[in-house]
Protein backbone atom coordinates (compact mmCIF):
# COMPACT_ATOMS: atom_id res chain seq x y z
CA UNK A 1 0.00 0.00 0.00
CA UNK A 2 2.81 2.33 0.98
CA UNK A 3 4.80 1.40 -2.18
CA UNK A 4 1.77 2.10 -4.33
CA UNK A 5 1.40 5.51 -2.79
CA UNK A 6 5.11 6.20 -3.39
CA UNK A 7 4.89 5.17 -7.06
CA UNK A 8 1.87 7.36 -7.57
CA UNK A 9 3.65 10.31 -5.99
CA UNK A 10 6.70 9.78 -8.20
CA UNK A 11 4.54 9.50 -11.35
CA UNK A 12 2.62 12.64 -10.39
CA UNK A 13 5.88 14.48 -9.79
CA UNK A 14 7.25 13.22 -13.13
CA UNK A 15 4.13 14.42 -14.95
CA UNK A 16 4.51 17.87 -13.45
CA UNK A 17 8.32 18.08 -13.72
CA UNK A 18 9.35 15.86 -16.66
CA UNK A 19 12.99 14.86 -17.10
CA UNK A 20 15.15 15.99 -20.05
CA UNK A 21 14.45 12.97 -22.24
CA UNK A 22 10.70 13.07 -21.54
CA UNK A 23 10.70 16.79 -22.29
CA UNK A 24 12.47 16.20 -25.61
CA UNK A 25 9.91 13.61 -26.71
CA UNK A 26 7.05 15.82 -25.52
CA UNK A 27 8.46 18.71 -27.61
CA UNK A 28 8.86 16.47 -30.67
CA UNK A 29 5.27 15.29 -30.26
CA UNK A 30 4.17 18.90 -29.88
CA UNK A 31 5.99 19.91 -33.09
CA UNK A 32 4.41 16.94 -34.91
CA UNK A 33 0.95 18.02 -33.74
CA UNK A 34 1.72 21.60 -34.82
CA UNK A 35 2.61 20.42 -38.35
CA UNK A 36 -0.48 18.18 -38.54
CA UNK A 37 -2.62 21.13 -37.45
CA UNK A 38 -1.05 23.30 -40.16
CA UNK A 39 -2.08 20.83 -42.88
CA UNK A 40 -5.56 20.45 -41.37
CA UNK A 41 -6.20 24.19 -41.00
CA UNK A 42 -4.43 25.13 -44.25
CA UNK A 43 -6.75 23.20 -46.52
CA UNK A 44 -10.05 23.80 -44.73
CA UNK A 45 -12.16 26.96 -45.28
CA UNK A 46 -12.45 29.77 -44.39
CA UNK A 47 -9.27 30.94 -46.11
CA UNK A 48 -7.25 34.01 -45.14
CA UNK A 49 -6.35 35.03 -48.71
CA UNK A 50 -5.76 38.70 -48.00
CA UNK A 51 -3.42 37.96 -45.09
CA UNK A 52 -1.59 35.34 -47.19
CA UNK A 53 -0.92 37.94 -49.90
CA UNK A 54 0.26 40.43 -47.28
CA UNK A 55 2.67 37.87 -45.85
CA UNK A 56 3.97 36.94 -49.33
CA UNK A 57 4.66 40.63 -49.91
CA UNK A 58 6.37 40.97 -46.51
CA UNK A 59 8.50 37.85 -46.87
CA UNK A 60 9.22 38.10 -50.58
CA UNK A 61 9.31 41.70 -51.69
CA UNK A 62 10.96 43.06 -48.55
CA UNK A 63 13.82 40.53 -48.80
CA UNK A 64 14.62 41.43 -52.40
CA UNK A 65 17.33 44.03 -51.75
CA UNK A 66 19.30 41.81 -49.36
CA UNK A 67 18.94 38.76 -51.58
CA UNK A 68 19.87 40.69 -54.74
CA UNK A 69 23.04 42.06 -53.17
CA UNK A 70 24.10 38.70 -51.72
CA UNK A 71 23.25 36.78 -54.88
CA UNK A 72 25.12 39.19 -57.16
CA UNK A 73 28.25 39.23 -54.99
CA UNK A 74 28.20 35.44 -54.60
CA UNK A 75 27.98 34.90 -58.37
CA UNK A 76 30.80 37.35 -59.02
CA UNK A 77 33.13 36.09 -56.26
CA UNK A 78 32.48 32.42 -57.05
CA UNK A 79 33.41 33.01 -60.69
CA UNK A 80 36.53 34.93 -59.76
CA UNK A 81 37.68 32.26 -57.31
CA UNK A 82 36.96 29.38 -59.74
CA UNK A 83 38.82 30.87 -62.71
CA UNK A 84 42.46 30.10 -61.63
CA UNK A 85 41.70 26.39 -61.12
CA UNK A 86 39.99 26.09 -64.50
CA UNK A 87 42.70 28.19 -66.17
CA UNK A 88 45.33 25.62 -65.14
CA UNK A 89 43.61 23.13 -67.46
CA UNK A 90 42.76 25.73 -70.08
CA UNK A 91 39.08 25.20 -69.30
CA UNK A 92 37.87 28.73 -68.52
CA UNK A 93 35.18 28.27 -71.18
CA UNK A 94 33.49 25.95 -68.67
CA UNK A 95 32.99 28.82 -66.23
CA UNK A 96 29.39 29.64 -67.25
CA UNK A 97 28.36 25.97 -66.89
CA UNK A 98 30.17 25.60 -63.58
CA UNK A 99 28.59 28.74 -62.13
CA UNK A 100 25.12 27.87 -63.43
CA UNK A 101 25.20 24.35 -61.96
CA UNK A 102 26.70 25.46 -58.64
CA UNK A 103 24.20 28.28 -58.27
CA UNK A 104 21.13 26.30 -59.20
CA UNK A 105 21.95 23.07 -57.39
CA UNK A 106 23.26 24.44 -54.10
CA UNK A 107 24.30 28.08 -53.76
CA UNK A 108 21.00 29.77 -54.61
CA UNK A 109 18.71 27.51 -52.52
CA UNK A 110 21.09 27.49 -49.57
CA UNK A 111 21.90 31.21 -49.66
CA UNK A 112 18.27 32.22 -50.01
CA UNK A 113 17.19 29.86 -47.25
CA UNK A 114 19.91 31.03 -44.84
CA UNK A 115 19.14 34.69 -45.48
CA UNK A 116 15.42 34.02 -45.07
CA UNK A 117 16.02 32.03 -41.88
CA UNK A 118 17.82 35.05 -40.46
CA UNK A 119 15.49 37.74 -41.73
CA UNK A 120 12.08 36.07 -42.06
CA UNK A 121 12.41 33.36 -39.38
CA UNK A 122 13.50 35.77 -36.68
CA UNK A 123 10.82 38.28 -37.62
CA UNK A 124 8.06 35.63 -37.51
CA UNK A 125 9.37 34.30 -34.19
CA UNK A 126 9.58 37.76 -32.62
CA UNK A 127 6.23 38.95 -33.98
CA UNK A 128 4.25 35.90 -32.85
CA UNK A 129 6.20 35.73 -29.59
CA UNK A 130 5.34 39.30 -28.78
CA UNK A 131 1.69 38.69 -29.71
CA UNK A 132 1.67 35.68 -27.38
CA UNK A 133 3.13 37.48 -24.36
CA UNK A 134 0.90 40.54 -24.80
CA UNK A 135 -2.13 38.22 -24.96
CA UNK A 136 -3.03 39.27 -28.53
CA UNK A 137 -3.25 35.60 -29.57
CA UNK A 138 -5.53 34.89 -26.59
CA UNK A 139 -7.62 37.90 -27.62
CA UNK A 140 -8.11 36.33 -31.05
CA UNK A 141 -9.08 33.04 -29.40
CA UNK A 142 -11.70 34.59 -27.13
CA UNK A 143 -13.21 36.61 -29.97
CA UNK A 144 -14.13 33.32 -31.64
CA UNK A 145 -11.40 33.62 -34.27
CA UNK A 146 -8.93 30.86 -35.02
CA UNK A 147 -5.50 32.50 -34.48
CA UNK A 148 -3.67 29.47 -35.85
CA UNK A 149 -5.34 29.90 -39.23
CA UNK A 150 -4.77 33.65 -39.35
CA UNK A 151 -1.23 33.76 -37.98
CA UNK A 152 0.45 30.39 -38.55
CA UNK A 153 -1.12 28.97 -41.71
CA UNK A 154 -0.67 32.19 -43.67
CA UNK A 155 2.96 32.68 -42.65
CA UNK A 156 4.02 29.08 -43.30
CA UNK A 157 2.25 29.05 -46.68
CA UNK A 158 3.75 32.42 -47.60
CA UNK A 159 7.30 31.32 -46.84
CA UNK A 160 6.74 27.98 -48.64
CA UNK A 161 5.54 29.86 -51.74
CA UNK A 162 8.01 32.75 -51.75
CA UNK A 163 11.30 31.00 -50.90
CA UNK A 164 11.30 28.94 -54.17
CA UNK A 165 10.58 32.12 -56.16
CA UNK A 166 13.36 33.95 -54.33
CA UNK A 167 15.69 31.00 -54.96
CA UNK A 168 15.34 31.27 -58.74
CA UNK A 169 15.64 35.03 -58.46
CA UNK A 170 18.92 34.60 -56.50
CA UNK A 171 20.21 32.17 -59.14
CA UNK A 172 19.40 34.67 -61.88
CA UNK A 173 21.05 37.58 -60.06
CA UNK A 174 24.07 35.36 -59.26
CA UNK A 175 24.39 34.59 -62.96
CA UNK A 176 24.39 38.32 -63.69
CA UNK A 177 27.25 38.75 -61.19
CA UNK A 178 29.13 35.92 -62.88
CA UNK A 179 28.46 37.44 -66.31
CA UNK A 180 29.89 40.76 -65.22
CA UNK A 181 33.06 39.05 -64.02
CA UNK A 182 33.41 36.88 -67.12
CA UNK A 183 32.69 39.80 -69.48
CA UNK A 184 35.26 42.03 -67.80
CA UNK A 185 37.96 39.31 -67.73
CA UNK A 186 37.40 37.53 -71.01
CA UNK A 187 35.04 39.72 -73.00
CA UNK A 188 32.47 36.94 -73.34
CA UNK A 189 29.17 38.17 -74.79
CA UNK A 190 26.00 37.77 -72.66
CA UNK A 191 24.40 35.59 -75.37
CA UNK A 192 27.30 33.15 -75.43
CA UNK A 193 27.49 33.14 -71.62
CA UNK A 194 23.81 32.31 -71.09
CA UNK A 195 23.72 29.83 -73.96
CA UNK A 196 26.59 27.82 -72.43
CA UNK A 197 25.15 28.14 -68.93
CA UNK A 198 21.61 27.06 -69.87
CA UNK A 199 22.82 24.12 -71.94
CA UNK A 200 24.42 22.60 -68.85
CA UNK A 201 21.26 22.80 -66.71
CA UNK A 202 19.05 19.71 -66.67
CA UNK A 203 15.40 19.24 -65.77
CA UNK A 204 16.52 17.31 -62.69
CA UNK A 205 18.53 20.33 -61.50
CA UNK A 206 15.46 22.56 -61.70
CA UNK A 207 13.19 19.97 -60.04
CA UNK A 208 15.65 19.23 -57.23
CA UNK A 209 16.20 22.92 -56.60
CA UNK A 210 12.47 23.64 -56.50
CA UNK A 211 11.74 20.76 -54.11
CA UNK A 212 14.62 21.81 -51.85
CA UNK A 213 13.48 25.44 -51.81
CA UNK A 214 9.90 24.42 -50.96
CA UNK A 215 11.23 22.29 -48.09
CA UNK A 216 13.46 25.13 -46.86
CA UNK A 217 10.58 27.62 -47.02
CA UNK A 218 8.28 25.29 -45.12
CA UNK A 219 10.97 24.69 -42.48
CA UNK A 220 11.62 28.42 -41.96
CA UNK A 221 7.89 29.12 -41.63
CA UNK A 222 7.11 26.24 -39.31
CA UNK A 223 10.12 26.79 -37.03
CA UNK A 224 9.48 30.55 -36.73
CA UNK A 225 5.78 30.08 -36.11
CA UNK A 226 6.25 27.22 -33.62
CA UNK A 227 8.80 29.16 -31.59
CA UNK A 228 6.76 32.37 -31.59
CA UNK A 229 3.34 30.79 -31.10
CA UNK A 230 4.55 28.81 -28.09
CA UNK A 231 6.77 31.43 -26.52
CA UNK A 232 6.38 32.40 -22.88
CA UNK A 233 8.15 34.18 -20.02
CA UNK A 234 7.63 37.78 -21.18
CA UNK A 235 10.16 39.75 -23.19
CA UNK A 236 12.87 37.17 -22.49
CA UNK A 237 10.63 34.61 -24.20
CA UNK A 238 10.26 36.85 -27.26
CA UNK A 239 14.05 37.13 -27.59
CA UNK A 240 14.43 33.39 -27.19
CA UNK A 241 11.71 32.72 -29.79
CA UNK A 242 13.44 34.98 -32.34
CA UNK A 243 16.85 33.46 -31.60
CA UNK A 244 15.69 29.82 -31.68
CA UNK A 245 13.84 30.46 -34.93
CA UNK A 246 17.13 31.39 -36.59
CA UNK A 247 19.37 28.79 -34.93
CA UNK A 248 17.00 25.81 -35.30
CA UNK A 249 15.93 26.96 -38.77
CA UNK A 250 19.54 27.15 -40.06
CA UNK A 251 20.47 23.85 -38.43
CA UNK A 252 17.53 22.07 -40.08
CA UNK A 253 18.29 23.70 -43.45
CA UNK A 254 21.85 22.28 -43.41
CA UNK A 255 20.54 18.82 -42.49
CA UNK A 256 17.96 18.98 -45.26
CA UNK A 257 20.66 20.11 -47.72
CA UNK A 258 22.87 17.11 -46.86
CA UNK A 259 19.95 14.67 -47.13
CA UNK A 260 18.66 16.15 -50.39
CA UNK A 261 22.13 16.13 -52.00
CA UNK A 262 22.39 12.42 -51.20
CA UNK A 263 18.84 11.75 -52.37
CA UNK A 264 19.00 13.61 -55.71
CA UNK A 265 22.51 12.23 -56.25
CA UNK A 266 20.87 8.82 -56.66
CA UNK A 267 19.11 10.08 -59.81
CA UNK A 268 22.23 11.62 -61.36
CA UNK A 269 24.30 8.45 -61.71
CA UNK B 1 -22.67 52.88 -5.17
CA UNK B 2 -24.29 49.67 -6.30
CA UNK B 3 -25.83 47.69 -3.44
CA UNK B 4 -28.73 46.07 -5.29
CA UNK B 5 -28.35 42.31 -5.01
CA UNK B 6 -30.23 40.36 -7.63
CA UNK B 7 -32.21 37.59 -5.94
CA UNK B 8 -30.86 34.11 -6.64
CA UNK B 9 -34.26 32.38 -6.67
CA UNK B 10 -35.96 32.24 -10.04
CA UNK B 11 -32.90 33.60 -11.87
CA UNK B 12 -31.32 31.67 -14.66
CA UNK B 13 -27.71 30.57 -14.12
CA UNK B 14 -25.50 31.48 -17.06
CA UNK B 15 -22.30 30.12 -15.50
CA UNK B 16 -22.13 27.23 -13.05
CA UNK B 17 -18.78 26.06 -11.69
CA UNK B 18 -18.45 22.95 -9.54
CA UNK B 19 -15.37 21.56 -7.77
CA UNK B 20 -12.84 23.37 -9.97
CA UNK B 21 -9.17 22.54 -9.45
CA UNK B 22 -6.18 24.01 -11.26
CA UNK B 23 -2.50 23.87 -10.49
CA UNK B 24 0.69 25.01 -12.26
CA UNK B 25 3.56 22.64 -11.56
CA UNK B 26 3.50 22.02 -7.85
CA UNK B 27 1.57 25.22 -7.13
CA UNK B 28 -2.14 24.62 -6.50
CA UNK B 29 -4.09 27.72 -7.51
CA UNK B 30 -7.76 26.76 -7.44
CA UNK B 31 -8.79 24.18 -4.88
CA UNK B 32 -12.40 23.19 -5.38
CA UNK B 33 -13.99 26.44 -6.56
CA UNK B 34 -17.82 26.60 -6.62
CA UNK B 35 -19.43 29.60 -8.32
CA UNK B 36 -22.68 30.62 -10.02
CA UNK B 37 -23.29 33.66 -12.22
CA UNK B 38 -26.93 34.64 -12.67
CA UNK B 39 -28.43 36.21 -15.76
CA UNK B 40 -28.13 40.00 -15.78
CA UNK B 41 -25.90 40.36 -12.71
CA UNK B 42 -22.45 41.86 -12.25
CA UNK B 43 -20.40 39.56 -10.03
CA UNK B 44 -17.16 40.98 -8.67
CA UNK B 45 -14.39 38.53 -7.84
CA UNK B 46 -11.86 39.94 -5.39
CA UNK B 47 -8.65 38.42 -4.18
CA UNK B 48 -4.95 39.01 -3.67
CA UNK B 49 -2.59 38.92 -6.66
CA UNK B 50 -1.66 35.39 -7.66
CA UNK B 51 -4.72 33.75 -6.09
CA UNK B 52 -6.05 32.55 -9.44
CA UNK B 53 -8.71 35.13 -10.29
CA UNK B 54 -7.54 35.54 -13.88
CA UNK B 55 -6.99 31.78 -14.14
CA UNK B 56 -10.65 31.32 -13.26
CA UNK B 57 -11.97 33.47 -16.12
CA UNK B 58 -9.43 32.00 -18.53
CA UNK B 59 -10.87 28.57 -17.69
CA UNK B 60 -14.40 29.91 -18.23
CA UNK B 61 -13.45 31.17 -21.69
CA UNK B 62 -11.61 27.94 -22.54
CA UNK B 63 -8.13 29.49 -22.69
CA UNK B 64 -6.97 27.15 -19.91
CA UNK B 65 -8.18 23.65 -19.11
CA UNK B 66 -9.01 22.72 -15.53
CA UNK B 67 -7.35 19.78 -13.77
CA UNK B 68 -10.70 18.71 -12.33
CA UNK B 69 -14.22 20.03 -11.95
CA UNK B 70 -17.05 21.20 -14.19
CA UNK B 71 -17.55 24.56 -15.90
CA UNK B 72 -21.00 25.00 -17.39
CA UNK B 73 -21.32 28.15 -19.51
CA UNK B 74 -24.69 28.83 -21.16
CA UNK B 75 -25.56 25.14 -20.68
CA UNK B 76 -22.35 23.88 -22.29
CA UNK B 77 -19.50 22.14 -20.50
CA UNK B 78 -16.45 24.17 -21.62
CA UNK B 79 -13.95 21.39 -20.93
CA UNK B 80 -15.92 18.76 -22.89
CA UNK B 81 -17.02 20.53 -26.09
CA UNK B 82 -15.17 20.43 -29.44
CA UNK B 83 -13.02 23.35 -30.66
CA UNK B 84 -15.74 24.33 -33.16
CA UNK B 85 -18.37 24.41 -30.39
CA UNK B 86 -15.97 26.37 -28.20
CA UNK B 87 -15.60 29.01 -30.93
CA UNK B 88 -19.42 29.25 -31.14
CA UNK B 89 -19.64 29.61 -27.36
CA UNK B 90 -16.96 32.32 -27.37
CA UNK B 91 -19.21 34.45 -29.60
CA UNK B 92 -21.45 34.77 -26.57
CA UNK B 93 -18.68 35.29 -24.00
CA UNK B 94 -16.73 38.54 -24.25
CA UNK B 95 -13.32 38.84 -22.58
CA UNK B 96 -11.73 42.17 -21.69
CA UNK B 97 -8.02 41.71 -20.96
CA UNK B 98 -6.06 43.42 -18.20
CA UNK B 99 -3.64 45.01 -20.70
CA UNK B 100 -6.41 45.38 -23.35
CA UNK B 101 -4.52 43.07 -25.77
CA UNK B 102 -5.27 45.26 -28.78
CA UNK B 103 -3.68 44.09 -32.05
CA UNK B 104 -0.85 46.60 -32.24
CA UNK B 105 -0.30 46.33 -35.99
CA UNK B 106 -3.93 47.30 -36.73
CA UNK B 107 -5.84 50.57 -36.37
CA UNK B 108 -8.73 50.86 -33.90
CA UNK B 109 -11.23 50.26 -36.72
CA UNK B 110 -9.33 47.16 -37.91
CA UNK B 111 -9.19 45.86 -34.33
CA UNK B 112 -12.97 46.05 -34.14
CA UNK B 113 -13.57 44.69 -37.64
CA UNK B 114 -11.28 41.70 -37.07
CA UNK B 115 -13.67 39.54 -34.99
CA UNK B 116 -16.77 40.84 -36.77
CA UNK B 117 -15.82 40.03 -40.37
CA UNK B 118 -14.57 36.60 -39.38
CA UNK B 119 -17.70 35.63 -37.50
CA UNK B 120 -20.37 37.31 -39.64
CA UNK B 121 -19.12 36.81 -43.17
CA UNK B 122 -22.46 37.76 -44.74
CA UNK B 123 -22.21 41.40 -43.60
CA UNK B 124 -21.58 44.02 -46.28
CA UNK B 125 -18.70 46.49 -46.00
CA UNK B 126 -21.16 49.26 -45.12
CA UNK B 127 -22.79 47.20 -42.36
CA UNK B 128 -19.39 46.37 -40.86
CA UNK B 129 -18.36 50.04 -40.88
CA UNK B 130 -21.68 51.04 -39.31
CA UNK B 131 -21.30 48.41 -36.56
CA UNK B 132 -17.78 49.64 -35.82
CA UNK B 133 -18.91 53.26 -35.59
CA UNK B 134 -21.88 52.38 -33.36
CA UNK B 135 -19.83 50.38 -30.88
CA UNK B 136 -17.10 53.02 -30.80
CA UNK B 137 -19.74 55.65 -30.15
CA UNK B 138 -21.13 53.55 -27.29
CA UNK B 139 -17.74 53.67 -25.54
CA UNK B 140 -17.32 57.36 -26.43
CA UNK B 141 -14.28 56.96 -28.65
CA UNK B 142 -15.53 57.47 -32.20
CA UNK B 143 -12.78 60.04 -32.77
CA UNK B 144 -10.06 57.37 -32.37
CA UNK B 145 -11.32 55.22 -35.26
CA UNK B 146 -8.21 55.65 -37.42
CA UNK B 147 -5.65 55.75 -34.63
CA UNK B 148 -3.14 53.02 -33.80
CA UNK B 149 -3.28 51.42 -30.32
CA UNK B 150 0.12 52.93 -29.49
CA UNK B 151 -1.41 56.41 -29.87
CA UNK B 152 -4.09 55.77 -27.22
CA UNK B 153 -4.03 56.35 -23.47
CA UNK B 154 -4.42 53.47 -20.98
CA UNK B 155 -8.09 54.27 -20.36
CA UNK B 156 -8.82 54.57 -24.08
CA UNK B 157 -7.16 51.23 -24.73
CA UNK B 158 -9.33 49.60 -22.04
CA UNK B 159 -12.46 51.07 -23.61
CA UNK B 160 -11.47 49.96 -27.11
CA UNK B 161 -10.78 46.48 -25.69
CA UNK B 162 -14.30 46.44 -24.24
CA UNK B 163 -15.72 47.75 -27.54
CA UNK B 164 -13.99 44.93 -29.42
CA UNK B 165 -15.81 42.37 -27.31
CA UNK B 166 -19.13 44.24 -27.49
CA UNK B 167 -19.14 44.25 -31.28
CA UNK B 168 -20.01 40.54 -31.19
CA UNK B 169 -22.94 41.29 -28.82
CA UNK B 170 -21.99 38.80 -26.10
CA UNK B 171 -24.36 37.57 -23.39
CA UNK B 172 -21.58 37.28 -20.81
CA UNK B 173 -18.69 39.69 -20.18
CA UNK B 174 -15.51 38.73 -18.37
CA UNK B 175 -13.46 41.72 -17.22
CA UNK B 176 -9.89 41.07 -16.08
CA UNK B 177 -8.73 43.93 -13.82
CA UNK B 178 -10.61 46.64 -15.77
CA UNK B 179 -9.26 49.50 -13.65
CA UNK B 180 -5.71 48.29 -13.04
CA UNK B 181 -3.07 50.95 -13.63
CA UNK B 182 -5.56 53.77 -14.30
CA UNK B 183 -5.97 57.13 -12.56
CA UNK B 184 -9.04 57.58 -10.27
CA UNK B 185 -11.03 59.62 -12.82
CA UNK B 186 -10.48 57.11 -15.61
CA UNK B 187 -11.37 54.34 -13.12
CA UNK B 188 -14.72 56.06 -12.55
CA UNK B 189 -15.27 56.27 -16.31
CA UNK B 190 -14.53 52.55 -16.70
CA UNK B 191 -16.87 51.71 -13.78
CA UNK B 192 -19.62 53.74 -15.43
CA UNK B 193 -18.94 52.00 -18.73
CA UNK B 194 -19.26 48.56 -17.10
CA UNK B 195 -22.64 49.58 -15.63
CA UNK B 196 -23.74 51.04 -18.98
CA UNK B 197 -22.79 47.81 -20.75
CA UNK B 198 -24.86 45.84 -18.24
CA UNK B 199 -27.91 48.06 -18.74
CA UNK B 200 -27.66 48.63 -22.48
CA UNK B 201 -26.52 45.21 -23.68
CA UNK B 202 -28.18 43.18 -20.86
CA UNK B 203 -24.99 41.27 -20.18
CA UNK B 204 -24.08 39.13 -17.17
CA UNK B 205 -20.54 39.87 -16.06
CA UNK B 206 -17.70 38.63 -13.92
CA UNK B 207 -15.37 41.45 -12.93
CA UNK B 208 -11.96 40.45 -11.61
CA UNK B 209 -10.40 43.19 -9.52
CA UNK B 210 -8.73 44.14 -6.28
CA UNK B 211 -10.04 47.71 -6.53
CA UNK B 212 -12.83 47.94 -3.90
CA UNK B 213 -14.12 51.24 -5.33
CA UNK B 214 -14.71 49.43 -8.59
CA UNK B 215 -16.26 46.47 -6.72
CA UNK B 216 -18.65 48.76 -4.85
CA UNK B 217 -19.59 50.71 -7.97
CA UNK B 218 -20.28 47.85 -10.36
CA UNK B 219 -21.01 44.71 -8.34
CA UNK B 220 -24.50 43.38 -7.67
CA UNK B 221 -22.70 40.62 -5.81
CA UNK B 222 -19.15 40.37 -4.48
CA UNK B 223 -17.09 37.31 -3.65
CA UNK B 224 -13.55 36.83 -2.35
CA UNK B 225 -11.12 34.17 -3.47
CA UNK B 226 -9.13 33.04 -0.44
CA UNK B 227 -6.70 30.11 -0.46
CA UNK B 228 -8.06 28.78 -3.76
CA UNK B 229 -11.73 28.86 -2.74
CA UNK B 230 -14.58 31.37 -2.59
CA UNK B 231 -15.08 32.03 1.10
CA UNK B 232 -17.54 34.92 1.27
CA UNK B 233 -20.33 35.96 -1.11
CA UNK B 234 -23.02 38.62 -0.96
CA UNK B 235 -23.49 42.34 -1.42
CA UNK B 236 -20.48 44.57 -0.81
CA UNK B 237 -21.57 45.32 2.77
CA UNK B 238 -22.41 41.69 3.54
CA UNK B 239 -18.91 40.67 2.53
CA UNK B 240 -16.96 43.47 4.18
CA UNK B 241 -18.79 44.00 7.47
CA UNK B 242 -16.73 41.31 9.14
CA UNK B 243 -13.93 40.76 11.60
CA UNK B 244 -12.33 38.12 9.36
CA UNK B 245 -8.60 38.99 9.39
CA UNK B 246 -8.19 37.67 5.84
CA UNK B 247 -10.83 40.11 4.53
CA UNK B 248 -10.38 43.22 6.67
CA UNK B 249 -7.02 44.28 5.14
CA UNK B 250 -8.69 44.65 1.71
CA UNK B 251 -11.20 47.12 3.09
CA UNK B 252 -8.76 48.91 5.34
CA UNK B 253 -6.24 49.44 2.53
CA UNK B 254 -8.79 50.76 0.05
CA UNK B 255 -10.93 52.94 2.30
CA UNK B 256 -8.85 53.86 5.33
CA UNK B 257 -5.26 54.14 4.15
Amino acid sequence: MENKADTSTVLKKEAKNPGKLTRMFLTLYDVFQFIVRFFREGFLPPYEGKELLRQCYDIGYRSLLLISTTGFITGMVFTKQSRPSLAEFGATSWLPSLVAIALLRTLAPLLTALIAAGKVGSSIGAELGSMRVTEQIDAMEVSATNPFKFLVTTRVLASTITIPILTFYTAMIGMLGALLNVSLSEGTSPTAFFQTALESITFLDITASTIKAILFGFTIGIVGCYQGYNSSKGTEGVGKAANSSVVIGMFLIFIEEVVSVQFFGLFRT
Amino acid sequence: MKQKKLTDSGLEKVIEIKGLYKSFGSFDVLKGVELDLFKGENLVVLGKSGTGKSVLIKIISGLLTPDAGEVLVLNKYVERISYRELLELRLKVGFSFQNSALYDSMTVAENLKFPLVRNQRNLSKGEVNRAVEEVLDSVGLLQTINQMPSELSGGQRKRIGIARTLILQPEIMLYDEPTAGLDPITCLEINNLINEVQERFHTSSIIITHDLTCAKAVGNRVTILLDGKFERQGTFDEVFITEDERVKPFYDYNFIQ
